[in-house]
């Protein structure tokens, strides 16, 4: 699903974020990656949904190497990748259904299929009954769980998720971990960004380690 | 996706393409539009602009057109004069003319022959006295010529006059309308600087538009961003902008139209006063059907090309972060 073949990135006013590294991911696995803030978790999942393009070495997702595809075909694979965002990176002034609506709405479905498919993922992550609140109406909790339900509701087959409880208490991230766990189970490659170890532990799935922009450790839990 | 069938099959995607691409080109432009709407103040201070930058030319154009009709209502009138040598015969100015009846140019040939001539004078007052006292006729024989109306536009009657001069026994050429042809020159003139406010206006409603579009582009920056995010095309992103473009510019256009026809309905009384004082009718033309879609459609053009230059600039540098 997801091959890093020597990837180095270097930022020019910052140095190496990301060096040599190498990994493969198949198809439906669920994969942490932790290390300390700066470590190169976030460059290492923007190389994945084309935010950014590696110095050196090749990203292959989904057969596709990510160095050969033009720039009129980013949005395609973006459509594949859904992106969680530590600061759940909503439109203040949309609604709920609205917001996770815009992965559909930029395909061109149609409403009524919009519709269905919207609600379907706010069932999922439990805010039907808020579809029309505007988001600063909703905890952080809630609106983590709207970001997250913007990025499963196109069903990319992979989601990345970046810092996702970063600003939650341990219960609201349990939930969110529940989530991911029941993506996982439907078959969604999921690689999620954290430094919630004790999360992490409890979970038993295959763990990245970065330090300084390197991958120093590659525990095969799952 | 082994576990997982991918949901996106392709064929009632395909079915529903043109469909839903059409659906989605109305709704956007509705929604663009319903957007502009709810920042009226801001809308219309935009289509104002534009309105009265669009008004200038047209305005002036009205004003060089019904100068034109004015002009055309004597254009009729268009003759020219042909003095011959005081020494031809009437009975060879008679030769003459036969020869230019022959001419395709020419509608009608009037010869006034020197003795003709002489008896009309006569007739006016004042004149039999001095004349009687000459001994010979002081007139020339003169040849009135009407030029068919395909040969009466400016060009072809300077051409007339030059080819009438060359013959042997003309003395000189007279052209009646040479006032007219110079108004007519004056009102190409016009026509020629009316076309260059033109551009240089449309200039400006480009600019205008632009700036509005990249004003608009830098509030939305969010709005963008997160779009790319989840996979929208730079197509999708440009659509409800250049929809905005268009808007302003047909919006604008018609605000155009609107004033062009307001001060030709308020200078109707005028013209019409002063018309009468010349015994004469003279109805003030306004903007007609074809040019109100000419301007609609290049005011349009205009806002749609506007919105395209600010978009391909400023979109560009607009990535997530």
């Amino acid at each position: 699903m997801i091959r890093f073949d020597h990837v180095w990135k270097r930022y020019p006013e910052r140095g190496d974020a990301l060096s040599d590294v190498s990994f493969e991911l198949q198809a439906g696995e669920m994969v942490f990656l932790t290390g300390h803030s700066g470590a190169g978790k976030s460059t290492l999942l923007r190389l994945i949904g084309l935010l950014e393009r590696p110095s050196r070495g090749q990203v292959i997702v989904n057969g596709r190497n990510l160095a050969t595809l033009a720039r009129g075909r980013i949005p395609y694979h973006r459509r594949q990748v859904g992106m969680i965002f530590q600061d759940h990176r909503l439109l203040p002034d949309r609604s709920v259904f609205e917001n996770v609506a815009l992965p559909l709405v930029v395909t061109g479905l149609g409403h009524k299929e919009v519709g269905r498919r919207v609600r379907a993922a706010l069932d999922q992550v439990g805010l039907l009954k808020r579809e029309r609140a505007l988001p600063v109406a909703l905890s952080g909790g809630e609106q983590q769980r709207v970001g997250i339900a913007r990025a499963v509701v196109a069903r990319p087959p992979l989601v990345l998720a970046d810092e996702p409880t970063g600003n939650l208490d341990p219960d609201l991230s349990r939930e969110i971990f529940e989530l991911f766990e029941r993506f996982h189970q439907v078959g969604v490659t999921l690689m999620i960004a954290t430094h919630d170890l004790a999360l992490i532990h409890a979970m038993h799935h295959r763990t990245f380690t970065l330090s300084e922009g390197r991958l120093v450790n590659d525990s095969g839990d799952d | 996706m082994a576990r997982r069938p991918p949901r996106r099959s392709r064929a009632p995607d395909l079915l529903q393409l043109p469909q839903a691409w059409l659906s989605h080109h109305v709704q956007s432009a509705f929604a663009t539009l319903g957007r502009l709407l709810r920042a009226p103040l801001a809308t219309v201070m935009t289509v104002a602009v534009i309105g009265i930058a669009l008004a200038l030319p047209a305005a002036l154009y009205v004003l060089t057109e019904n100068l034109r009709n004015l002009v055309g209502s004597w254009d009729q009138a268009a003759a020219i004069s042909l003095f011959l040598h005081r020494d031809i015969s009437d009975q060879d100015a008679a030769t003459v003319a036969g020869r230019l009846r022959e001419w395709p140019e020419f509608q009608r040939v009037q010869l006034i022959g020197a003795e003709q001539a002489l008896a009309e004078f006569r007739e006016q007052a004042g004149f039999a006295e001095a004349l009687a006292q000459l001994t010979t006729n002081p007139l020339p024989a003169v040849l009135a010529l009407f030029p068919q109306p395909a040969y009466a536009a400016p060009a072809e009657i300077l051409n007339l006059q030059e080819r009438l001069g060359q013959l042997s026994e003309v003395d000189f050429v007279r052209v009646d309308t040479e006032w007219l042809l110079r108004f007519q020159a004056i009102l190409d003139l016009a026509a020629t600087l009316v076309l260059l406010l033109a551009g240089l206006l449309a200039s400006g409603v480009l600019l205008i538009v632009g700036n509005t579009i990249r004003l608009e582009i830098q509030n939305r920056r969010g709005e963008i961003e997160i779009m790319e995010l989840v996979g929208a095309t730079a197509s999708f992103i440009r659509r409800p902008f250049l929809y905005a473009g268009a808007w302003y510019g047909l919006l604008g256009g018609l605000s155009a139209w609107f004033l062009v026809t307001l001060a030709v309905l308020g200078l109707q009384g005028p013209v019409a006063r002063l018309a009468s004082l010349y015994r004469s009718e003279f109805p003030l033309a306004g903007l007609g059907p074809l040019e109100l879609l000419t301007i609609l459609g290049g005011s349009m053009l205009l806002g749609l090309v506007g919105s395209w230059i600010a978009v391909n600039r400023h979109l560009r540098g607009v990535e997530p972060g």
